[in-house]
């Protein structure tokens, strides 16, 4: 097992004109399940790819353990790419089927019976490695498919978009699956999705790319609770997170008919006469005074309610999402007044976009 | 009931008339042609429709508009793949259950999939052939920019082609376009994938028991010495020294003979001249294909074409030297290779395809000039083709052999089904 460091990492694709990933730096912890996420096109396939060999690196290094791999093929990386199109071949046994790449690689036969025992006790199989793969539920081909890159020992497992294939409901499990496969392995992965909800549910660490730069990474909870920037802030969570940009006045900022107190060092940071305040849905709450908004529509769904609405500020409509009570709230057409309940609000320069606070 | 939803460039009536609210697996057993397959994971059939025969893929939409779309760029750069046909989406059982939407292809005429080869018992001289086969398919493919993904004999049909195969990419779902050059390491992969599905595939046979003389390993490491020695010729820079200027037309040549043309080469001077540095940059496959459809109008594999070309150039030393090619091309077809297609039967015609056909009868001739010790007429050897080889052959125009076994991963639909059975033997000896 191993480490993983992008060290400036950069590629420019031919003909591009901007880098697909630009100077790209992070590291990752050995045994570590880090999420690339981030827009279509931000660049974490690229990223990915660059990993695994598949995309040259224009710029900087890309390092496994203590090894320089910038230039070494991707066969001899030591990384296994996972959720490939894994074939189960019907005249071979569970235990053939997870064992033959290590048989075509010259691995002594009692090594590949015991690296093929090992992986089958991790996915529940060990009763089943003298069977052929006909007699195995759906669930169970799946592990075996596993099963051939877990036997290979791999520093590092890479997966892209894995779960894109499937139906809502059988991502959700393998989703866990993945997750808690990972932990009993302990092998470093790095796994790409477009799906923030994923991100956030499956890594250790998220990395939030845009436009192949790295915004932020950090745990789930650090992302949610303190994104670096406008971008994150509006990337991660869902429903997502409610940006306003709002005047600095004595003592806080303006909201509505109160003033949102924020700290004057942090005030004093912005560049200009605004900052961007972030209010999560369930941060918001209904009340006598604070920012009017108008309810356009009320979205009940069993334990949560949300209140779709919007603020008029400085002539535009803004629109607001706000978590509510799912039986006691608010109807659609009604005029309110919100406040936060949030003891520090998530306060960005309006310019840069940067976290001030 | 809800509106099925077609997509296809050929508006066929008849394929409005097929069950969809049923599960593929369910079809009625008339509507299916019990052709051979590769290994799958989803589920695959082959259905009658008119005068043709079509592929039925159950699958995602979103995979299968992506297969669909994908194969039609692959069309239009014309690389030998099947050819899409239709999505068809929405569909829904009677009681309302929604069902998987489908993609078809047409199924590739005279094509066989690797595992129908072994039941006739072939060799590991066929094994090599058809390695060999794919090994150029996948050249032609990265050097369109194509990464497949995952390269294997399954995802392959073959074609007989003069006594080599000529292989068509039948599952592009993993495959990506790039509109760069692919990356060294995107080609090693696709090798390497090849490699381990190709050495798998026949240890698979080998365990079927359908091949005891192959070695799954040195065979699937054929692939890759094959495909770089053909990538190296088709790509490399050669340099040479200003006095050798007939290497340039030594390699076109060279390159010719592989089967490919140049579009374009790039050819540098350095040293004021004293060296010489040439690199092909646009290679074109079909060299001899398209030789022949200019000339006689047939549209053949290669290696057919090869022979036919062959063929005509005997055929121009024996009448008169002073036409051009095209009148003596014209000739020989109407004296020479439409008299032996027509001399077979009818009802025998469709087993082989008539280039295939031909190919054969010439080595029929050959080995009966052998046997006799004497000059054998070509529509003599005809006829002893046809009564002695053609009537016992089986029909390769959509060949109705045994179903070959598929295994369906849940990946992306899941199947419900769970048989234990108890198998004997300890597993250690299988791994
Ligand atoms: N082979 C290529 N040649 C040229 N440009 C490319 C190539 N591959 C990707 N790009 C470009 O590089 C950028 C990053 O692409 P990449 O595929 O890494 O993004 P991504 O975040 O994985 O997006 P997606 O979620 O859509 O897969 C995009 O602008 C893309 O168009
Ligand atoms: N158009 C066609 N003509 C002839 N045979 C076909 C055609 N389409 C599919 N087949 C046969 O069906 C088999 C399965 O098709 P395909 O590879 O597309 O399925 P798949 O489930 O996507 O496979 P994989 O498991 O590799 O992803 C092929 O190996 C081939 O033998
Ligand atoms: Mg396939
Ligand atoms: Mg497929």
């Amino acid at each position: 097992m191993a480490s993983v460091k992008f060290d400036n990492s950069t590629r420019v694709y031919p003909g591009g004109t901007t880098p697909a990933v630009d100077q790209l730096d992070l590291e990752i912890a050995d045994g570590e399940f880090l999420v690339l996420v981030g827009p279509s096109g931000c660049g974490k396939s690229t990223s990915l790819r660059m990993l695994a060999g598949l995309e040259e690196v224009n710029d900087g290094a890309i390092y496994i353990g203590d090894r320089d791999v910038t230039d070494v093929a991707p066969k001899d990386r030591d990384i296994a790419m996972v959720f490939q199109n894994y074939a189960l071949y019907p005249h071979m046994s569970v235990a053939e089927n997870m064992g033959f790449a290590l048989k075509i690689a010259g691995v002594a036969k009692e090594e590949r019976a015991e690296r093929v025992l090992e992986a089958a006790k991790l996915l529940d199989l060990e009763d089943y490695l003298s069977r052929k793969p006909k007699a195995l539920s759906g669930g169970q081909r799946q592990r075996v498919a596993m099963g051939r890159a877990i036997v290979r020992k791999p520093q590092v497992f890479l997966m892209d978009e894995p779960l894109s294939n499937l139906d809502a409901k059988l991502r959700v499990q393998t989703r866990t699956q993945i997750a808690s496969l990972q932990k009993r392995l302990g092998v470093t992965t790095v796994y790409v999705t477009h799906d923030q909800v994923e991100a956030m549910t499956m890594g250790d660490r998220v990395a939030v790319l845009k436009d192949g730069l790295l915004q932020q990474v950090a745990s789930p909870r650090e992302l949610y609770d303190r994104p670096a920037n406008v971008f994150v802030a509006g990337f991660i969570g869902s429903p997502a997170m409610n940006l306003m940009q709002l005047p600095i006045v004595e003592g806080g900022v303006q909201f509505g008919d109160v003033v949102l107190p924020v700290g004057r060092d942090v005030l004093d940071k912005a560049s200009g006469p605004k900052v961007t305040v972030g209010i999560r849905p369930e941060k918001f709450e209904v009340s006598e005074h604070g920012l009017p908004a108008t309810i356009d529509l009320v979205e009940e769904l069993g334990s949560d309610g949300f209140l779709y609405g919007r603020s008029q500020m400085e002539g535009a409509d803004v629109n607001l999402i706000i978590r509510t009570d799912p039986h006691d709230h608010p109807l659609a057409g009604d005029q309110i007044h919100l406040r936060s309940t949030a003891e520090e609000v998530h306060i960005f320069d309006t310019e840069s976009g940067e976290r001030l606070n | 009931m809800t509106n099925l939803k077609f997509l296809t460039a050929t508006a066929e009536p008849a394929l409005l008339d097929l069950p969809w609210q049923l599960p593929l697996e369910d079809w009625p057993e008339d509507r299916i042609a019990a052709l051979p397959k590769g290994i799958s994971r989803h589920t695959v059939r082959f259905v009658k429709l008119d005068d043709h025969v079509i592929a039925i893929k159950e699958t995602l939409f979103d995979l299968a508009k992506r297969e669909y779309e994908m194969l039609r760029e692959l069309e239009k750069l014309e690389v030998p793949c099947v050819e899409p046909f239709a999505i068809v989406s929405n569909r829904e059982t009677e009681n309302g259950e929604e069902l998987p939407a489908v993609l078809i292809t047409r199924h590739l005429k005279y094509s066989l999939p690797y595992r129908a080869m072994w039941s006739q018992g072939i060799k590991e001289q066929t094994a090599k052939r058809l390695v060999d086969a794919l090994a150029l398919l996948l050249v032609r493919l990265h050097l369109i920019g194509f990464f497949w993904g995952d390269v294997s004999l399954s995802n392959t049909l073959f074609r007989r082609d003069a006594g080599a195969f000529a292989a068509y990419l039948v599952d592009a779902e993993t495959g990506q376009l790039y509109e760069s050059r692919l990356s060294n390491g995107q080609r090693a992969n696709d090798l390497e994938i090849a490699r381990v599905n190709i050495a798998g595939e026949l240890m698979d046979l080998v365990a079927s028991g359908k091949a005891q003389d192959v070695d799954p390993v040195a065979i699937s490491q054929r692939i890759v010495d094959k495909y770089n020695t053909l990538w190296a010729e088709l790509t490399e820079v050669q340099s040479f020294s200003g006095e050798e200027r007939f290497r340039i037309a030594q390699r076109v040549r060279r390159l010719n003979e592989l089967g490919f043309d140049i579009e374009e080469m790039r050819m540098e001077s350095v040293a004021g001249g004293a060296e010489l540095k040439i690199q092909p940059k646009v290679v074109d496959a079909g060299h001899h294909q398209r030789r022949l459809i200019r000339l006689t109008g047939l549209d053949v594999e290669e290696n057919q074409a090869r022979r036919l070309l062959n063929q005509i150039d005997e055929f121009a030393l024996r009448v008169d030297g002073a036409q051009d090619e095209e009148m003596i091309a014209h000739q020989w077809l109407s004296q020479v290779f439409e008299p032996v297609v027509n001399a077979v039967p009818r009802k025998l015609r469709g087993k082989l395809e008539n280039a295939e056909l031909f190919h054969e009868v010439l080595d029929h001739q050959w080995r009966l000039a052998n046997e006799q010790k004497r000059d054998i007429e070509l529509l003599e050897a005809v006829q002893s083709y046809v009564d002695e080889v053609l009537v016992n052959r089986r029909d390769e125009s959509a060949y109705l052999g045994t179903t070959t076994e598929m295994i369906t991963l849940p990946n992306p639909i899941p199947s419900g089904e769970v048989v234990v059975d108890e198998e004997d033997g300890d597993w250690r000896d299988f791994v």
